[in-house]
C-alpha cells in the first residue's frame, strides 16, 4: 500500500514540493487506505456470513415476521395470543420495554432527587443514611440486585392466600403486587380530560402573565395559580360528575387474586431494581448540581429582596439545572439500556422476545439488528429531547 | 462584645452545655429545627424496626460453620453453612477441585498487578511490560499443560478468576483502540472522523446485552467455514468492542481539556502529527483521564456479570448455579450477599482510589 503512494508521488514531481508532502494529498491517501481496509474487512465478513447462511439454509430478511409466533407472553399491553405473528410479539416486547423504562425514569428521578438533597441535609442521620444508600447500591452490579429483588418477590413473599396487606386493598404476594383500581365510570374520563384542559389553560396563563409582566411589571402568582388549575380542575370535574368512590379491590378467588391492577413479580423486580440502582447515580448528579451554585448567589438574591422560594426558583434552580441536565440525560439512557437486563429474570421485554424469536427461527442477524435498531431509536429520541431541553435552559452568551 | 475581650481579670466561663460537647452536637446535627427533630425521631423508629431483626437474621439466629440445611431451617436465621459448603464452587466455578490453588494464584496475581499499577511511582512504560508478563502468567497458570500442570480448557474456568480476566483483559486490550478512536473522532479527516463517530455512537447507543448476543450468535457466522472460536473469546471480543467505545469518550474528554496552545506550540516546533500526539498531547491527556478511567473500570467490572445471559460461568453464574442444588434450595439471600460483598469490595476500593487520585493529581498539578 505504501508503495502505491510513493509511486503516485514520483509521477507528479515537478518544480514544486513532492506530492508526498502535500497535506491535502496525504489526507486523501490516508482516508482511502483506512476506508479501503475497512471495506475489505467488511466484505470478507459479509461474504463469510452469506456463505454460512447459505450452507445452513437460513433465509435472510424479515419475512419471518409474518409467521405464527406460537409462544405465549406473560404480560402484554395489547391483545396477543400464541397465534399472533412474530411482528406482533415484537411490538408487545417493545411496549413492555417502554413501560418499564418510562416508569423507571420518572420514579428514579423522584427518588434520586430526594436522596441527593438528603445527602446535603443538615440532619446528620439523614445525610449519613443517604450516603450509605448511594455507596452500597452503586458498587453492586445491577443484575445481582435484580436477582435479589426477584428472589425477594417470588421466594420470600407469601402465597396469595397469606398475602401481605400493608394498606387496605393492596396485596403483596409471590404472584406479584395488586393494587385497587377505580371501577370504570365516566367521571374518571371527565377528570382525565379536565387534567389536560388544566395543562392547556396553565400554559395560556403563563404566556399571558409573562406578557403582562414584560409590559407593566405587575407580577402574577403563576406557579400557585397553575398548580391549582392543573390539580383542581380534575377534582372539580370528578365531583361534578357525581364523585364515584367505588374502588375495585383485588379479591382472592381460588388460588389467585382477581380484579384490581396487578404488577407481575418480574415487572415489580425490574422496576424496583432499575429505580433503586439509577436513583443512586441521579442522587450524585443532583448533589453536585446543587453544590455547583455558589452560596453567594442565594445571598445576592435575598439581598435583592426576593423571597426564599423565588431565590430557589429564579436563581438557584436555573443554574444547577445547567449542570444537572447533561449527565442526567446519560443516566436516562443508561436506565433504558439497562432495562434490557429484564431478559435475565423473564420479564418479556424486547430483548427477551427477540431472543426467543432468534432461538425459534435461527434468524440471529435480524434479531440482533432489531434489538439494536430499537435501542438506537430510543437513545436518539431521548438525546434529541434532552438536547432541546438543554438548549432551552442553557446560558445565553454573546 | 467589646467588653468580653477583657480576659484574665474574669474567671474562665465554661461553654454552655447545650452548645458544646455531645449534647451540643446532638442539638446541632439531629434536632436543629422542629422538622429535623421530627425527621430524626421517625428515622430512628424505622431503623429500630429494621436493624435488630436484620442483625438477628444475619448473626444471632444464623447457622455458622458446617451444618445441614435442616439445621439451617431450624435455626431460622441466615444459613452461612450454605456458603461454607459452596464457597469454593462460587469462587472457582467448575475448575478441577484438586487444582484450586491455581485460580487462587491467578486471582492474587491480578490483584497484585492492580495494586502495583495504583502506585504512581510505578507509572512508566515498563508497567505495560509488567502487565503483559503478569497476564501471561495468569493465563499460563489457568490453562496449564506445562511443567506437569494438567491442561484445563477455558470451558471449565469460572467464578472470580473469569470475572477478573474478562474485565482486566477487556479493558487493557480496548485501551489502545480507544486512544485511536478518540484521536480519530477529533481528526480533521472527514471519513475517518465519520467512521469513528459512527462506531462510538453505535456501541454506546445499544445495551451491552445486544453486543454480547451479537458476539455469541453472530460471530460464528462471520468466520470462514470450519473455523470456530470459543465462547470465552467471543464474549471477550464483545467486551473489547464495548469498552473501546466507552473509553474512547473518556480519552476524548482528556484531549479536549488540553489547551489549544499546546497543539499550536507543537505545530510551531515543526513536529509531525504523530510526534505531536505521542510526545506532547497524549502524555498530558492520559494523565488527566486516569480517574475517570478507573470509574469506567468499575462499571465495566460490574457489567461482566451480564455474561450469565450468554452462558459463561462468571461469579454471578456460579452463585446462581449453586442455588440450583436441590439439597440447598432457597438460600438465595446468603448467596447474593456473599457475591455482593465480593463485588462491593472491589468496586468500593477502586472508587475510593479514584477519588483519592483525583484530589492528589489536582494538588500536584496546581503547584
Amino acid at each position: 500500500m505504501a508503495i502505491d503512494t510513493r509511486k503516485a508521488g514520483t509521477e507528479a514531481q515537478g518544480p514544486r514540493a513532492s506530492l508526498l508532502n502535500d497535506p491535502k494529498f496525504r489526507a486523501l491517501a490516508y482516508q482511502i487506505l483506512v476506508v479501503g481496509a475497512i471495506v475489505a474487512i467488511g466484505w470478507y465478513l459479509v461474504s463469510n456470513t452469506l456463505n454460512n447462511l447459505a450452507r445452513q439454509n437460513i433465509a435472510t430478511g424479515f419475512g419471518f415476521m409474518d409467521r405464527e409466533a406460537s409462544f405465549a407472553i406473560s404480560e402484554s399491553l395489547i391483545d396477543y395470543s400464541p397465534a399472533s405473528n412474530y411482528g406482533r410479539a415484537f411490538v408487545v416486547g417493545l411496549l413492555n420495554t417502554l413501560k418499564a423504562s418510562l416508569l423507571g425514569i420518572v420514579l428514579a428521578t423522584i427518588l434520586g432527587t430526594i436522596v441527593g438533597i438528603s445527602r446535603l441535609s443538615s440532619n446528620w442521620l439523614v445525610a449519613r443514611l443517604a450516603t450509605v444508600y448511594v455507596e452500597t447500591v452503586r458498587n453492586i452490579p445491577l443484575l445481582l440486585q435484580l436477582f435479589l429483588w426477584y428472589g425477594v418477590v417470588t421466594e420470600s413473599l407469601p402465597h396469595p392466600r397469606q398475602a401481605l396487606s400493608p394498606v387496605e386493598g393492596v396485596f403483596l404476594s409471590n404472584r406479584g403486587f395488586l393494587l385497587p383500581a377505580p371501577v370504570a365510570d365516566p367521571a374518571w374520563l371527565w377528570a382525565i380530560g379536565a387534567f389536560f384542559v388544566g395543562i392547556a389553560l396553565a400554559v395560556a396563563v403563563k404566556v399571558w402573565a409573562d406578557r403582562r409582566q414584560a409590559a407593566t411589571g405587575w407580577q402574577f402568582p403563576t406557579l400557585r395559580f397553575n398548580l391549582l388549575l392543573i390539580l383542581g380542575l380534575p377534582v372539580l370535574a370528578w365531583m361534578l360528575a357525581g364523585a364515584p368512590t367505588v374502588m375495585e379491590v383485588p379479591e382472592l378467588r381460588g388460588f389467585n387474586f382477581v380484579g384490581g391492577i396487578s404488577l407481575s413479580p418480574e415487572f415489580a423486580a425490574i422496576l424496583i431494581g432499575l429505580v433503586v440502582y439509577t436513583a443512586s447515580f441521579i442522587a450524585e448528579i443532583v448533589r453536585s448540581g446543587i453544590l455547583a451554585v455558589n452560596y453567594g448567589q442565594s445571598e445576592a438574591g435575598l439581598a435583592l429582596g426576593l423571597q426564599r422560594s423565588q431565590v430557589l426558583r429564579l436563581v438557584v434552580l436555573p443554574q444547577s439545572l445547567r449542570v444537572i441536565v447533561p449527565p442526567m440525560t446519560s443516566q436516562y439512557l443508561n436506565l433504558t439500556k439497562n432495562s434490557s437486563l429484564a431478559v435475565a429474570i423473564g420479564y418479556p421485554d424486547v430483548v427477551s422476545i427477540a431472543n426467543t424469536t432468534m432461538n425459534q427461527t435461527g434468524q440471529a442477524i435480524e434479531g440482533v439488528a432489531l434489538i439494536m435498531a430499537v435501542y438506537l431509536t430510543i437513545s436518539l429520541a431521548i438525546s434529541l429531547f434532552m438536547n432541546w431541553y438543554n438548549k432551552h435552559i442553557a446560558l445565553v452568551e454573546r | 462584645m467589646a467588653q468580653d475581650t477583657g480576659v484574665g481579670s474574669r474567671s474562665v466561663e465554661r461553654p454552655p452545655v447545650l452548645s458544646a460537647g455531645p449534647l451540643g452536637w446532638l442539638r446541632a446535627n439531629l434536632f436543629s429545627t422542629w422538622y429535623n427533630a421530627l425527621l430524626t425521631i421517625v428515622i430512628l423508629w424505622v431503623l429500630l424496626q429494621i436493624v435488630p431483626p436484620m442483625a438477628d437474621w444475619l448473626v444471632l439466629s444464623a447457622q455458622w460453620g458446617e451444618g445441614s440445611q435442616e439445621a439451617c431451617r431450624a435455626a431460622g436465621g441466615a444459613c452461612w453453612s450454605f456458603i461454607d459448603e459452596k464457597w469454593r464452587f462460587i469462587v472457582f466455578g467448575t475448575f478441577p477441585s484438586d487444582q484450586h490453588w491455581r485460580p487462587t494464584i491467578a486471582i492474587l496475581l491480578i490483584i497484585g498487578l492492580l495494586f502495583v499499577s495504583s502506585n504512581r511511582n510505578f507509572w512508566s512504560p515498563w508497567l505495560g511490560l509488567v502487565w503483559v508478563v503478569g497476564m501471561g502468567l495468569v493465563f499460563g497458570i489457568l490453562y496449564g499443560g506445562f511443567l506437569g500442570l494438567s491442561f484445563v480448557p477455558n470451558t471449565l474456568w469460572g467464578g472470580l478468576p473469569l470475572t477478573l480476566v474478562l474485565s482486566v483483559v477487556g479493558l487493557a486490550v480496548a485501551f489502545p483502540f480507544a486512544v485511536l478512536l478518540a484521536l480519530g473522532r477529533r481528526s480533521d479527516l472527514p471519513f475517518i472522523r465519520a467512521m469513528c463517530v459512527g462506531f462510538i455512537e453505535l456501541i454506546r447507543g445499544v445495551p451491552l446485552i445486544s453486543i454480547l448476543f451479537m458476539a455469541s450468535v453472530m460471530f460464528p457466522l462471520f468466520l470462514p467455514t470450519g473455523v470456530t472460536i470459543d465462547k470465552l473469546l467471543r464474549a471477550q471480543i464483545g467486551f473489547i468492542l464495548f469498552a473501546a467505545a466507552y473509553q474512547a469518550e473518556v480519552v476524548r474528554g482528556g484531549l479536549q481539556a488540553i489547551p489549544k496552545g499546546q497543539y499550536e506550540a507543537a505545530d510551531g516546533l515543526g513536529l509531525s502529527y504523530w510526534q505531536k500526539t505521542s510526545k506532547i498531547i497524549l502524555p498530558q491527556a492520559l494523565s488527566i483521564v486516569i480517574p475517570p478511567m478507573v470509574n469506567t473500570f468499575i462499571s465495566f467490572f460490574k457489567d461482566t456479570s451480564l455474561v450469565i445471559i450468554i452462558g459463561l460461568f462468571d461469579l454471578m453464574s456460579t452463585a446462581k448455579a449453586a442455588l440450583t442444588d436441590p439439597a440447598w434450595r432457597g438460600f438465595y439471600r446468603e448467596a447474593y450477599i456473599f457475591i455482593g460483598l465480593i463485588y462491593f469490595a472491589f468496586c468500593f476500593f477502586m472508587s475510593r482510589y479514584s477519588q483519592w487520585l483525583e484530589t492528589s493529581l489536582n494538588r500536584s498539578r496546581r503547584h
